[in-house]
């Protein structure tokens, strides 16, 4: 990492200072935190012209547009932080469009008095997350707000990416008679989170799956160019995404519990808590959906990759007006796996 | 998952089924109610319904507690939680119940009412701790299950010497409820599947009076779906036979005297009222806990003055008669119409535990009226 030349008297005090109502006035010491912190973390081309906006060159094609907020509690957390889940997070959602993404603008709301060691930890994960990808943050901008009136820090990130010719993939594509694949272990980031909330914390070995999945997702194209739809099973688990794609792709689904990969750690926590992984959240994971005679060599082809390698197909697309998604329990029943109604919450009896 | 996927195993499950339709008898139907909201999620979640002969009909129980709270209570917990200087804290469902006008905890939050979702009785306590210039009053509902760790926080609070603790009790009891249904008459149920959790404190021996005086079988069950099976089995066997004994079929975690530190701990902080009202089952004798003279301090009821005010459910819901055993959820009108768990009219509708947010959450797909999901063969 080079420091660009300053010229400020004091350096900013990463160690021991704090986040305040100047790093947001937008006068001097408000660059410095910019100059100092971000464009040391996140240096490159775009970032040293110091315009409010990137300018860059793109091919021809088409582009896909993607906006997260993260707003996460903890913003520390087994296996991740707000930091590279802000990366990851846009660079999964233009990624399920089948893109390539290009670049990143990142936002930031830092509440007064937020630690600037913590926020140098957040922004060098980020710049780790990013550097990994190989998706720059290119433009971005920071807020300040008073004590009390955030909650640490926000970040918002906003990313871009290409379509590869000849690609058409989108959340109202799933065909009855698609087979349903998930990329790999669901609920790990949900129980990781949980796991360290400060009035339910727990001892667990689960680690967030927080991971940038275009790698994985430029392989899959490259097997099977006529994937109908890709979508990674964030907030509300599993079992939200499904119904998503159930209701814009207008039709039902039949899962077999038996094939759903989930920890056994997951599961125990889950259990002990009375919550249901199938809407536990993931960070790292997508769900796809495929021409039954696509499956096999989308599944050899996800196996071959390092985010994909415990990836199973799970059930299939079937016609149903009501669009429910449903499955046949390991225990010989069938039910439905509902939207998920409010938070999961523990049971109390 | 050791000690969990055992009592969830498909071939096991099946045994059971075929064990169940062997013993019952093509003439005569059972009846049988499932006390707790706990088997009736488990019975809708595995599908357990679906293995039993059609002469079998499972009734869904009282026992889910957000269910049973009626509204004025829920009222005043809102009229509470809406003081300036009251943090109000209760269990996750609890928040979601609809008071009078569809007034929820959760709205009254959103509305500006410090209202805090907690895990544990200790959360309350922790939060009193911290914030010393608010009165923390934990919002206590539950039965049996959830009545010791109230009479803990209270104990505790005594010796911490927190003076901005109370509780808003509402804990009742399990079999006061079981026989304000058997004496209404009302419901056809011909054998109980008795509580799991509840009966880890209170034990076997509270339910076998009641097995005697209405000749009913009852068997206590678990709550997994093949504990559920196994205790339809045998309320089959003893209903066959001719036989009205309580039977324990979660021996593993139930005993005849049940908990005894937990019910001398439950003793200590609390006596029966007189009486206390239900949603569904009306006012009932004998079936409500309230905090003793001596933890006096402690008790939100009389520390705040809350008049009880009784009020009426919504016209067109049936939580009550679901409640009693009377009708199931398709029975009435606005049942996933303009009740569904994202907006709900009746009690039922919020608690996972409650028979109609189960049975639209896991069950909906065999409703009369719905086509089921037909497979694409290829």
């Amino acid at each position: 990492m080079t420091k660009p030349r300053t010229g400020y008297i004091h350096p900013l005090d990463l160690k021991n200072g704090r986040v305040d109502m100047t790093h947001g006035s937008g006068g001097r010491a408000m660059a410095q935190l910019i100059e100092e912190l971000f464009l040391a973390a996140f240096d490159n081309e775009f970032l040293r012209q110091m315009n409010d906006q990137a300018s860059f060159q793109i091919p021809a094609g088409r582009m896909v547009m993607a906006t997260d907020s993260h707003v996460v509690s903890p913003l520390f957390f087994p296996g991740g932080d707000i930091g590279c889940l802000s990366v990851h997070g846009t660079i999964n959602d233009v990624a399920m469009a089948g893109a390539v993404p290009l670049y990143l603008s990142a936002s930031f709301i830092l509440e007064e008095g937020f630690p600037l060691a913590d926020l140098a930890r957040i922004v060098e994960s980020m710049a780790k997350a990013s550097r990994e990808a190989g998706v720059p943050i290119v433009t971005g901008d920071t807020k300040v707000v008073e004590r009390n009136k955030g909650d640490g820090v926000f970040i918002t990130t906003t990313g871009v990416g290409i379509v590869p010719h000849g690609v058409d993939i989108s959340g109202d594509r799933a065909r009855p008679g698609d087979t349903i694949i998930v990329s790999g272990m669901v609920g790990d980031h949900g129980v990781a989170i949980l796991s360290v909330r400060e009035n339910l914390s727990f001892g667990t070995s689960i680690q967030s799956d927080t991971a940038a999945l275009h790698g994985l997702v430029a392989a899959m194209v490259a097997a099977v160019p006529g994937i109908h739809a890709l979508r990674d099973p964030t907030r509300g688990g599993l079992a939200t995404t499904l119904n998503e794609i159930a209701r814009q792709s207008g039709v039902g689904m039949m899962l077999r519990e038996t094939d759903l990969p989930i920890r056994t750690e997951v599961r125990a926590a889950c259990e002990f808590l009375g919550l249901d992984p199938l809407y536990s959240a993931n960070e790292g994971k997508l769900v796809a959906f495929c021409r039954q005679e696509d499956a096999d060599a989308l599944l050899a082809a996800m196996h071959a990759h390092p985010l994909g390698q415990d990836a199973a197909a799970i059930g299939e697309v079937v016609e149903d007006d009501h669009r429910f998604v449903q499955m046949e329990t390991a225990f010989g029943g069938r039910r439905i796996v509902d939207w998920l109604t409010g938070e999961q919450l523990p049971r109390i009896c | 998952m050791k000690y969990i996927d055992e009592f969830r195993d498909g071939a096991l499950a099946r045994k059971l089924a075929a064990d169940i339709r062997r013993e019952a008898q093509p003439d005569r139907t059972y009846g049988l109610m499932e006390f707790c909201g706990g088997h009736t999620h488990a019975i809708f979640r595995y599908g357990v319904q679906g293995l039993l002969p059609d002469n079998i009909h499972m009734i869904h129980g009282p026992g889910c507690p957000v269910c049973v709270l009626p509204i004025g209570r829920v009222d005043s917990a809102i009229e509470l939680a809406r003081r300036p200087d009251v943090i109000l804290c209760s269990y996750g469902d609890m928040l979601r119940v609809p008071g009078s006008n569809r007034m929820s905890l959760l709205k009254a939050k959103a509305g500006g009412a410090d209202v805090r979702m907690i895990y544990s009785s200790a959360d309350a306590l922790k939060i009193a701790q911290e914030n010393p210039d608010k009165e923390v009053v934990f919002f206590a509902i539950g039965f049996e299950t959830t009545t010791p760790p109230t009479a803990v926080a209270i104990l505790r609070a005594g010796e911490m010497g927190l003076k901005n603790f109370s509780v808003f009790s509402n804990h009742v009891l399990t079999p006061a409820a079981i026989t304000a249904i058997m004496g209404s008459g009302e419901a056809r149920v011909d054998g109980v599947v008795g509580p799991a959790h509840v009966s880890t404190v209170i034990g076997s021996r509270p339910y076998e009076p009641f097995a005697a005086q209405y000749h009913i079988p009852v068997v206590i069950a678990g709550f997994e779906p093949l504990d559920v099976m196994q205790a339809i089995l045998m309320l089959v066997r003893q209903l066959n036979e001719g036989r009205a004994e309580v039977e324990n079929e979660f021996s593993r975690a139930v005993t005849r005297e049940g908990n005894i530190k937990a019910q001398s701990l439950v003793a200590e902080v609390f006596e029966l009222r007189k009486t206390f009202e239900w949603r569904g089952l009306g006012w009932v004798p004998d079936s409500g806990l309230q905090i003793r003279e001596k933890y006096a301090a402690y008790d939100a009821e009389k520390r705040f003055e809350l008049p009880y005010r009784s009020v009426a459910d919504h016209p067109a819901c049936e939580c009550s008669a679901i409640i009693r055993g009377v009708k199931k959820p398709l029975d009435c009108k606005v049942f996933g119409t303009v009740c569904t768990p994202d907006n709900p009219i009746g009690s039922c509708m919020v608690s996972s535990e409650g028979a109609c947010a189960a049975y639209y959450t896991y069950g909906r797909y065999n409703d009369k009226n719905r086509t089921s999901a037909k497979r694409i063969q290829s």
